[in-house]
């Protein structure tokens, strides 16, 4: 079974496709960078990276909705943000009163909150181009060009390859379990902690499994001549275009940076 | 003469101290399809990983005529091209692509031939059109044919195969079936599908216990209803149940 | 597959913090302290077993993200599930474990945007770094306390992923006030409040998972993890750690700063000191005046009674039912 969630997006042949991941990558990170640090309150430099944004999900022929969809995932997290409200000093707004609670909400209070609210909107909506424009792999290979650590990058393409091979077998023995058991359901089944013992039998089981694929691949490996040392081929060269997509775009963030200061 | 492949008592036991092949001896000629057939548990899979020396135990491993041993190991690998049974094992690498060069990179080869002979060994099994894919994306059947391709593009005088066959639907199977034939290697093939076996293999080893109980040719053997009752065997031609 | 994933991903109450959510000091340090411990991670594990283990560890690092889809129900909708931070540590070190749980993090950070990338950083540091550490030096005290007795597997497993997770929690609420984004005598409560029931969750699934595997393939326990070193120092560093993260917070908000005085200004610490969530109601050690003094003695005897009563507890439990739940059969391997 294959689990498609940006993939479906990614044989797209737009000049956000194209471009090269070392380059995408970095341009992802200077655009969460500079949302990161514009002021509380600057609404100009907001609206130029949402629109920038917007700019390079039209660009690269993604369904605007399908990210903004997608930018909710990090919307509960609006919680841990929401005391700003009230512990910044300011003019007085509103005051909430529930029993013996009086908070009062100020205006730069509820400035920082909306520009929180906002920086992770925008950051996610960079993450989700990033992801949506380039396969996994490019990205490994890119990372590798980056100099990121060799061995971390060879796990993490050990775990991307593997990644959805495991959640199907997972998804084998959550089958199974829910086969077995007569009722469906919370309340079903015996007790909270046997349940959680069942899942963590579940979870030592997938546990051996896997070390078994990895002594499989390992040998997999050694069969076809691997020594203890990894080796890959050279990443592709930056094209022109690579170089003049990036300048374009950063020069369009220094300026959206202006704006905000 | 020189054998493609040539076991001399070979013998192997787990950590556990549970045997898996109790003196195993073997010769293969070059450009011989030999097919390997008995139960589960009968040490196939064991015997496939002592031909380019992933597995050692006691007894002599030949290679056309060169002893496996830790100094050659490379060599070895090279000549002896090793498919694993799920090719989710075998393709580890996170696109066609990068799966079939890992061989040719790992045996030192220089980029502009590593890529030519990715080109071609894709070709070879009909999947040129899928080197940029991912693994994860691609039916059974055409997992099988690209963990074919990452060992050809090794140039091997020696194919060895865990159950090609297994889990392929039927097109698939005939698809894969017309592809071994067509491959001019040495090969030793380890399988439950008792119609591959007659179809493409004219010698047959049975392997059971750790032990050759017979080896000859794939007609008489697949005849002998009394040997395929010992071993857990069923001929592949169908016969009604008793 | 796609409710189980979406239930995975979406979860409330998950420690990934999002881009925006923490100041650029706070994520810059928390970047540094995390590379810093990642490199030696790096070190260790190449000088052990060098890239020999890469694809174990790739394919464990899929395992731990699979491992967190599996869920079971506890009321009302919500789910428990993993993390999995300590079930890495003990099966595979502390520094293998850095390494998985950091490719587990990124991993989710680029493919499913759960996390951010330039607070990436933080997340490594408190779900790689620090849960790796404290997990496993709690699970080798207790371990040695058990003097390898069965029950010390069981007992280890449990408090250490139990720890692991309300010290990550703890560590993200520090992260959050910080930055300024949360109040700091909310966020901690609330986050730890909140991950003390998270994490017995964690507990069990880690005690389930050890149970089959010690059933199944002892060896896979009884091995020392690689690059894990001399045992003996861990556990200090494990419980040293943990109590670092648990002692910041009481005395990172009892020193009144100037957000402090306005919340105090409009009546907040009263709001706040009646909050529903708030697990032990004030920090206050009674006969102690010193309010930081007492801040931490009351932190430090909460975690040590909960540690006692969860010892005591799974060893009641272990004893009683020795017998690990089966999920399903061997897995397969070739003949």
């Amino acid at each position: 079974m294959h689990i498609h969630l940006l993939d479906q997006y990614h044989t797209g042949r737009s000049p956000v496709h194209r471009l090269d991941a070392r380059v995408k990558l970095l341009l992802t990170l200077a655009f969460i960078l500079v949302a990161s640090l514009t002021p509380a309150g600057a609404w100009p430099a907001y609206l130029g990276l949402a629109l920038l944004a917007l700019g390079v999900t039209l660009a690269a022929g993604l369904p605007p909705l399908l990210v903004q969809r997608r930018a909710l995932v990090a919307l509960p997290f609006a919680l841990a943000a929401l005391t700003v409200l009230f512990t910044t000093e300011g003019r007085p707004l509103f005051t909430l009163s529930l029993g013996a609670w009086h908070l009062t909400a100020s205006e730069p209070g509820l400035i920082r909150f909306l520009s929180i609210l906002l920086k992770s909107w925008l950051a996610i909506q960079a993450a989700i181009l990033l992801a949506a424009t380039t396969p996994f792999p490019t990205l490994v290979v890119a990372m590798r060009a980056l100099h990121f650590p060799r061995l971390l990058v060879a796990i993490i393409a050990f775990m991307g390859r593997y990644l959805f091979v495991l959640a199907d077998e997972a998804l084998r023995l959550h089958r199974a379990r829910e086969a077995r058991s007569a009722v469906i359901g919370p309340g079903s089944g015996g007790s909270i902690a046997w349940r959680a013992r069942v899942t963590g039998g579940m979870v030592g089981n997938l546990f051996l499994r896997s070390v078994e694929r990895s002594e499989r691949i390992y040998n997999a490996m050694l069969a076809r001549g691997y020594r203890g040392e990894l080796r890959t081929l050279s990443p592709p060269r930056l094209r022109p275009a690579d170089g003049v997509l990036g300048l374009l775009f950063v020069t369009l963030l220094a300026l959206i940076a202006l704006l905000g200061w | 003469m020189e054998y493609a492949i040539e076991l001399e008592n070979v013998r192997f036991a787990y950590h556990d101290g549970r045997p898996a092949l109790r003196g195993v001896s073997l010769r293969i000629a070059p450009g011989e399809k030999v097919a390997l057939v008995g139960p589960n548990g009968a040490g196939k899979s064991t015997l496939l990983l002592h031909l380019n020396g992933i597995l050692a135990g006691q007894g002599r491993v030949r290679i056309l005529g060169q002893e496996v041993n830790g100094a050659n190991l490379g060599w070895i690998r090279a000549q002896v091209g090793l498919v694993f049974q799920d090719p989710d094992d075998q393709l580890f690498s996170p696109t066609v692509f990068e799966d079939v060069a890992f061989g040719p990179l790992h045996m030192g080869l220089p980029e502009a031939e590593v890529r030519e002979r990715v080109a071609w060994a894709l070709a070879q099994v009909g999947m040129d059109a899928f080197a940029d894919r991912i693994s994860h994306h691609l039916s059974q059947g055409e997992k099988k044919r690209v963990a074919i391709a990452t060992v050809l593009a090794m140039k091997p005088e020696v194919l060895a195969l865990d159950e090609p066959t297994a889990g392929l639907d039927p097109r698939a199977r005939r698809g894969l079936l017309r592809l071994l034939a067509r491959l001019p290697q040495t090969m030793l093939v380890a399988t439950h599908d008792m119609r591959l076996v007659a179809e493409l293999f004219p010698r047959t080893v049975v392997l059971d216990a750790g032990q050759v109980v017979a080896d000859g040719p794939t007609g008489h053997l697949l005849t002998d209803e009394a040997l395929l009752e010992a071993h857990g065997l069923e001929s592949p031609y169908l016969s009604p149940l008793p | 597959m796609i409710p189980i994933l979406a239930d995975a991903l979406l979860a409330p109450a998950r420690m990934h913090i999002p881009d925006g959510f923490l100041s650029t000091p706070v994520y810059l340090a928390a970047w540094v302290l995390a590379l810093i411990a990642l490199g030696v991670a790096l070190r260790r594990t190449q000088e052990t077993l060098g890239e020999r283990q890469v694809p174990l560890m790739g394919v464990l690092a899929a395992f731990i993200f699979a491992a967190q889809m599996l869920n079971f129900p506890v009321a009302g909708g919500t789910s428990g599930h993993l993390i999995g931070s300590a079930l890495a540590a003990i099966l595979m070190g502390p520094w293998a474990a850095m390494l998985i749980m950091t490719s587990v993090v990124a991993v989710q950070a680029l493919i499913f945007q759960d996390g951010g990338l330039l607070v990436l950083g933080a997340n490594i540091l408190n779900m790689a770094v620090i849960a790796a550490i404290v997990s496993y030096g709690t699970y080798q005290l207790v371990r040695r306390l058990a003097g390898d007795r069965p029950w010390g597997t069981f007992a280890g497993g449990f408090i250490a992923a139990w720890l692991s997770v309300v010290v990550a929690a703890i560590a993200t609420a520090l992260e959050l006030g910080f930055s300024g984004t949360s109040a700091l005598e909310v966020a901690v409560p609330a986050m730890a409040g909140v991950h003390l029931l998270i994490g017995i969750g964690e507990g069990l699934i880690t005690v389930g998972a050890l149970g089959f595997i010690r059933a199944t393939r002892p060896d896979l326990l009884s091995a020392e993890p690689m690059g894990a070193g001399t045992g003996g120092r861990w556990w200090v560093a494990g419980l040293g750690l943990a109590l670092l993260v648990v002692l910041l917070a009481p005395l990172a908000s009892s020193f009144p700063d100037g957000l402090e005085r306005v919340a105090e200004d409009y009546g907040f610490i009263e709001a706040a000191r009646n909050a529903p969530y708030r697990i032990i109601p004030d920090y206050l050690f009674p006969g102690v005046s010193n309010e930081a003094l007492a801040t931490i003695l009351a932190g430090l005897v909460g975690t040590l009674i909960v540690f006692a009563v969860t010892l005591g507890v799974v060893r009641g439990s272990t004893r009683a039912d020795r017998r690990p739940p089966t999920a399903d059969g061997r897995p397969q391997t070739a003949d």
